[in-house]
């Protein structure tokens, strides 16, 4: 359903990704773990349109997204988390999720949102900047599904977040894919995370994936050696 | 220097100066409203922002010309508003225009946007002075518009002053509304504080630069419609407040809406007051160096948000 072939980012002549292959099914949750400077972010960047891919193709249900600029992979179908949260810290918390809304044309949030969130129901009229990096990366989260994606990219969400929220984290995403029927793929340095939440793992070294197996059979200790420096 | 006065003189003095001043704010809020969208929008920093507010006011003479001698005298009286409207429009599909082919290939550089528009602004600046000639025009007034309001023997207020500033206000709240509540504002406010990341949750950013563009720009044609009414238009007028304005937008800091209208309000009731004390240069010396300092005091301008970042 999401599929990618041959893909290949890079900066000026310096290749990050090279000869990507990757086909991710309906509703399936994949982590990509791998250490910094692998070309995870990159990777992300690129899926969204925020960097221009090199090479191959991205698809998504049969369409096509390679040439398409950011806020058209928006209403194909295509929600971003960055790395770092990146909301719009000056407006409220109603307002970043209204600028989600953008491509789907609606005016109000749907109210199913506030109920996977009810921290940010508690906290509509706040500016997004005073809010704690938890609720942060829970406001993130809300304002890219508020697009209706079918697919949802996080870049790395437990950076710099606390324990036990991370736990709550895994519990909320794997309850947006049921409720919603999203596809999720998330970049992580966290494997108790990846292994808590997706269903398949990923790793990527230098830009190629190494290491491609379902949760059930991924050994923590094969997948800690890729992940140690 | 106030000794040859005496109280009732000064106080006399001090209304209708700082009313004078009023109409002075009321042309710099127009112009910094429209100049700090579109430096908060997309970091552009317009210097053909003059030359848009002269066209808005060469459209209110052509549409008052028209109006004269094309239609019956008992309509003149209206026809004020219907050259606002159409100043709006064409200065801002002007700007859209100018968003199009020029400014649009030239984000992320800062000092080439700067020399473009300058360049866009001596290229103006000739084409009103081969159309409509070096010569000074100016507008004839309706009648409802002529006169003053005599508040007391010493005090009187000219009535298309009073307008003006009215017609600001309006003006004012109305894009201040539009910030806060239209979708274009939330959509324009997320692409000023992060345009990637706004592209990515779905704003085409391109189609808001192009539409805040277009926005300033008409805002910029009002305030030429309202300049026809308090000073006469010519090629280079517009020249004479593209400084002040900038003064404006960087005391009150650029992303603060009620900055703008107090550092405004600040700098033209200022300069007013001090040029009927001293010369007008000396007045203009006076209110620079104090930006100057408290610029130096506090950078980010008079009102700005504190947050985490």
């Amino acid at each position: 359903m999401f599929e990618l072939s041959d893909y290949g980012v890079a900066y000026g002549q310096s290749d990050v990704i090279r000869d990507l292959n990757l086909s991710v099914g309906k509703n399936e949750i994949v982590a990509i773990l791998g250490r910094n400077g692998m070309g995870k972010t990159t990777l992300m960047k690129s899926l969204i349109g925020m960097i221009p891919s090199k090479a191959g193709t991205v698809t998504l249900n049969g369409k096509d997204l390679s040439d398409l600029k950011s806020h058209e992979r928006v209403s194909a179908g295509v929600g971003f988390v960055p790395q770092g949260r990146m909301i719009f810290s000056t407006m409220t918390v109603s307002e970043n999720i209204e600028t989600g809304l953008t491509s789907t044309g609606e005016k109000k949030i749907p109210t199913d949102l506030y109920s996977l969130f009810p921290v940010l129901d508690e906290m509509k009229h706040r500016r997004g900047g005073n809010l704690s990096g938890g609720q942060q990366q829970q406001l993130a989260i809300a304002r890219a599904l508020a697009s209706n994606p079918s697919v949802l990219l996080l870049d790395e969400p437990t950076e710099g977040i606390q324990p036990s929220i991370i736990k709550e984290m895994a519990r909320t995403l794997k309850q947006i894919r049921t409720q919603r029927n999203v596809t999720i793929i998330v970049s992580e340095q966290v494997l108790s995370f990846a292994l808590d939440m997706a269903d398949r793992i990923l790793v990527i070294e230098k830009g190629k994936i190494v290491l491609d197996v379902p949760v059930e059979e991924a050994d923590q200790q094969t997948i800690t050696k890729y992940l140690s420096v | 220097m106030f000794a040859d006065y005496t109280m009732a003189e000064l106080t006399s003095i001090f209304a209708m100066q700082g009313f004078a001043g009023l109409i002075l704010f009321s042309v710099f809020v127009l112009m910094a409203l429209g100049l700090a969208i579109i430096f908060g929008q997309m970091g552009v920093i317009n210097m053909a922002h003059g030359e848009f507010m002269i066209l808005g006011a060469y459209v209110t003479y052509l549409t008052s010309n028209v109006f004269s001698s094309y239609l019956p005298e008992s309509l003149y009286g209206s026809y004020f508003f219907i050259a606002m409207i159409l100043a709006f429009f064409v200065t801002g599909a002007l700007g859209a225009l100018v968003e199009w082919s020029v400014i649009r290939h030239l984000y992320k550089r800062p000092l080439d946007t700067l020399l473009a528009t300058w360049g866009l602004s001596l290229i103006m600046q000739q084409l009103y002075r081969s159309i409509f000639g070096a010569r000074e025009v100016g507008v004839t007034l309706p009648d409802w518009l002529m006169g003053s309001y005599a508040i007391t023997d010493l005090i009187e207020v000219p009535i298309n002053g009073i307008f003006v500033m009215i017609l600001t206000i309006i003006i004012t709240v109305a894009v201040a509304l539009m910030m806060q509540k239209s979708r274009l504002g939330k959509q324009t406010r997320a692409v000023v504080q992060n345009r990637p990341m706004a592209a990515a949750v779905g704003i085409n950013t391109e189609k808001v630069d192009r539409l805040t563009f277009a926005l300033g720009c008409g805002i910029a044609g009002i305030a030429g419609s309202a300049f026809t009414m308090v000073g006469s238009t010519g090629p280079t007028a517009g020249q004479l407040y593209i400084v002040d304005t900038f003064l404006v937008v960087v005391f009150g800091g650029a992303s603060s809406l009620i900055g703008t209208v107090a550092s405004a309000f600040t700098i033209s009731q200022a300069q007013s007051t001090m040029e009927f004390f001293l010369s007008g240069s000396m007045a203009k010396v006076l209110t620079l160096l104090t930006v100057v300092i408290i610029l130096m005091l506090r950078p980010e301008g008079l009102f700005s948000l504190k947050m985490r970042r």
